[in-house]
């Protein structure tokens, strides 16, 4: 025994209620998020079972995966059964005695972007959401992590979950990004190395200048992605950048209390010395603008390179299920990817969809049009997001490049609103998956950073955005 | 929860790496605010002609007649990947599968499986691999057991495979067990350990 400890362990201690044997704990839960989808029916089968919300403060929800993303929107979704999932939420978190963020509410938005929004969230807190990019929320030093329907009806009525200790690993990206190379491009070269199941089983800390070098809203969307990489989650120490942004939010502390806050807060990082069970470390000079080619987010590839042969995606890939995503994606080996036609462009989700996505986007929009042909969609990820936005007149320079300009909603990252793209339609997007049909039917989707789908968007084809000017 | 000891069932072979979530169940499939209903939106995507249709693609495993009845699915590596939806593992088991056979679960899935009632098995590549082979020329009587009890699964050549599956889970498996009623057995230790970090971290409680 050392005594030197990961920040997940002294995390994990803190919140120990207590050992149930064979590697599994009780630990104590300090937030429960919900959304529509998944959280309305963990609320109603824990009313239908008789059980009440043990900690109501603590328990948030929100519209977003179902509720549709058109203006003048209301409880009427184009999905024909979606009213119901909106209307029964509001019924079972009005007799939960919860918080919720409905639908014309100036907080409501993806959960993933007004948790943090709020202050919900906080450094050392342990938070989980029936939701897998919950580890987005990682970035702020918290132990955030998605579970299913079930599970989260064991955390509303016993404020504790069952959980099954994760290994530890850390991903240490030395040096800087370079210009134009983001948060996303950062996230798919780790996947693209290390594969899609490169951290299954392991809590994942992301460590190192380049992180440390990131907003919180870069961080965010560095730990959205570890879902993709099969972590149990990711965080970050936080520091300074994270205290600065959470002070004075809504549910943060204030006065004495933010101070004592700050003191605890300070104590959360990982010991040196600290044992990790699996350590790799990144280049970040070498992350160049990346682009996916195929239906994982592991099948990712530099902007300027050519679609990879087989021999050099082989470590986490059969033959079977490469070729089945050459022909679904229809892109052609040695190949390049930029210059192919598109027929849509997306920016949203709780990968890409926040203020500072919005600015990058829009800078290269300013005084430019989308192509002709291409449907072009821009879904800011909360309502505090769209109005800052509008408050910049970043509106006007989506709508004057011919984008639309949403409503909050996680949208058609997949069929939120019963929304998609059509018939085997090539789309660029912000969002964090490339699966068949998960944007529309038969969909290529190409994830990218939201500056790589804005340049795309103004070319009418995959485009490199270091080739515009700004 | 249906307790699960042991099963000898026809297994369907969908041996393919990452088989998400989306295609478990699509989004478009989750029509209602229940966890019933979602067998016929079992891979839809895949074993449907059309989409929203129900022609089935006779192309596809589950609508080949001879693994009908099927209760055991063989997949491939980081098998119910993406999004959490629990409706995956519900429609799973609505539709019939009692236990999957993988090389790797993604963590939320496998959760979801334990919690109602399917067996996560994790076995090596070659294993699963060589066990759809020994299915393959007769699956209707060339049939798979798992027992959960010695944590062992026998291919129809006799072949034994042990797995491992943590004991929590496989109580809860054996069991039939409801985590929230044991839980809550601990009520009073909750509510001291809530009440003793009240006093140190008040910030967190709203």
């Amino acid at each position: 025994m050392t005594g030197m400890r990961t920040i997940f362990e002294k995390i994990w201690a803190e919140h120990q209620v207590a050992d149930l044997g064979g590697g599994t704990e009780l630990l104590l839960v300090d937030r429960v998020l919900l959304h529509e989808r998944t959280g309305g029916v963990a609320l109603e089968s824990l009313a239908a079972a008789g059980r009440k919300v043990m900690a109501p403060g603590q328990v948030f929800a929100t519209m977003d995966h179902v509720v549709d993303t058109l203006p003048g929107r209301g409880d009427r979704t184009i999905m024909p059964t979606g009213t119901a999932f909106i209307t029964a939420t509001r019924a079972a978190a009005r007799a939960a005695g919860i918080t919720l963020f409905d639908l014309g509410d100036p907080r409501q938005g993806i959960v993933h972007v007004i948790s943090p929004e709020q202050g919900i969230v906080l450094p050392g807190l342990t938070l989980v959401c029936p939701d897998s990019h919950t580890c987005s929320q990682g970035a702020l030093g918290a132990l955030a992590w998605g579970i299913g329907s079930t599970e989260a009806e064991h955390a509303l009525a016993t404020a504790t979950l069952r959980v099954r200790r994760p290994r530890t690993m850390r991903v240490t990206v030395n040096g800087r990004l370079a210009q134009g190379v983001t948060p996303k491009d950062l996230a798919l070269h780790i996947l693209a190395r290390h594969g899609a199941g490169g951290a299954k089983g392991y809590v994942v800390e992301y460590a190192g200048e380049a992180v440390r070098a990131l907003s919180v809203e870069g961080r965010l969307t560095l730990c959205n992605l570890a879902t993709e990489f099969a972590a149990f989650t990711a965080i970050i120490a936080p520091d300074d950048v994270v205290f600065d942004y959470l002070q004075g939010r809504p549910y943060a502390p204030e006065g004495a209390r933010w101070d004592q806050a700050v003191a605890a807060w300070r104590q959360l990082y990982s010991d040196d010395g600290a044992v990790f069970d699996r350590a790799i470390t990144i280049d970040a000079g070498a992350v160049a603008p990346m682009i996916t080619w195929g239906n994982s987010p592991q099948h990712a590839i530099p902007l300027d390179q050519p679609v990879p042969a087989f021999q050099d995606v082989a470590d986490h890939n059969t033959r079977e299920a490469y070729d089945r995503a050459l022909s679904y994606m229809a892109v052609t080996p040695g190949a390049p990817l930029v210059g192919l036609p598109i027929d849509a462009a997306f920016i949203g989700s709780c990968t890409n969809s926040r203020v500072e996505d919005l600015r990058r986007a829009a800078a290269l929009l300013r005084g430019r049009k989308v192509a002709a042909g291409v449907r072009a969609i821009c879904v800011p990820g909360s309502s505090r997001v769209k109005a800052a936005a509008e408050a910049e007149g970043l509106d006007r320079v989506f709508l004057d490049a011919g984008f639309e300009w949403r409503e909050a909603g996680c949208s058609m990252c997949f069929f939120a609103g019963g929304e998609s793209f059509g018939h085997r339609q090539r789309v660029v997007t912000s969002t964090n998956r490339n699966f068949e049909s998960r944007q529309g039917p038969e969909t290529r989707s190409h994830l990218a950073s939201p500056e790589t789908v804005a340049a795309s968007a103004v070319a009418g084809r995959l485009a490199d955005p270091r080739l515009l000017e700004v | 929860m249906t307790p699960f000891t042991t099963l000898t069932a026809i297994a369907a072979p969908l041996v393919r790496p990452n088989i998400d979530t989306d295609a478990i169940i699509p989004s478009r499939e989750m029509t209602s605010v229940s966890k019933k209903g979602l067998a016929g939106g079992l891979f839809a995507g895949w074993r449907y002609t059309a989409v929203g249709g129900r022609d089935p693609d006779p192309d596809f495993v589950l609508n080949n007649p001879v693994y009908r009845g099927a209760a055991i699915l063989l997949a491939g590596e980081n098998f119910g990947c993406g999004s959490s939806r629990e409706h995956a593992a519900w429609a799973l088991a609505e539709y019939g599968f009692r236990a999957i056979l993988a090389p790797s679960f993604n963590p939320i899935f496998r959760g979801n499986c334990v919690r109602n009632g399917i067996v996560p098995v994790e076995l090596p590549t070659v294993a699963i691999t060589w066990i759809a082979s020994t299915v393959a020329e007769a699956p209707r009587t060339r049939l798979v057991t798992v027992d959960l009890r010695q944590q062992m699964v026998t291919a129809p050549d006799g072949g034994t495979h042990p797995f491992s599956i943590e004991p929590e889970a496989r109580e809860m498996l054996l069991h039939g067990l409801d985590a929230i009623d044991l839980t809550l057995l601990r009520r009073a230790e909750i509510q001291a350990k809530r009440q003793a970090d009240k006093e140190r971290r008040p910030w967190v409680y709203l």
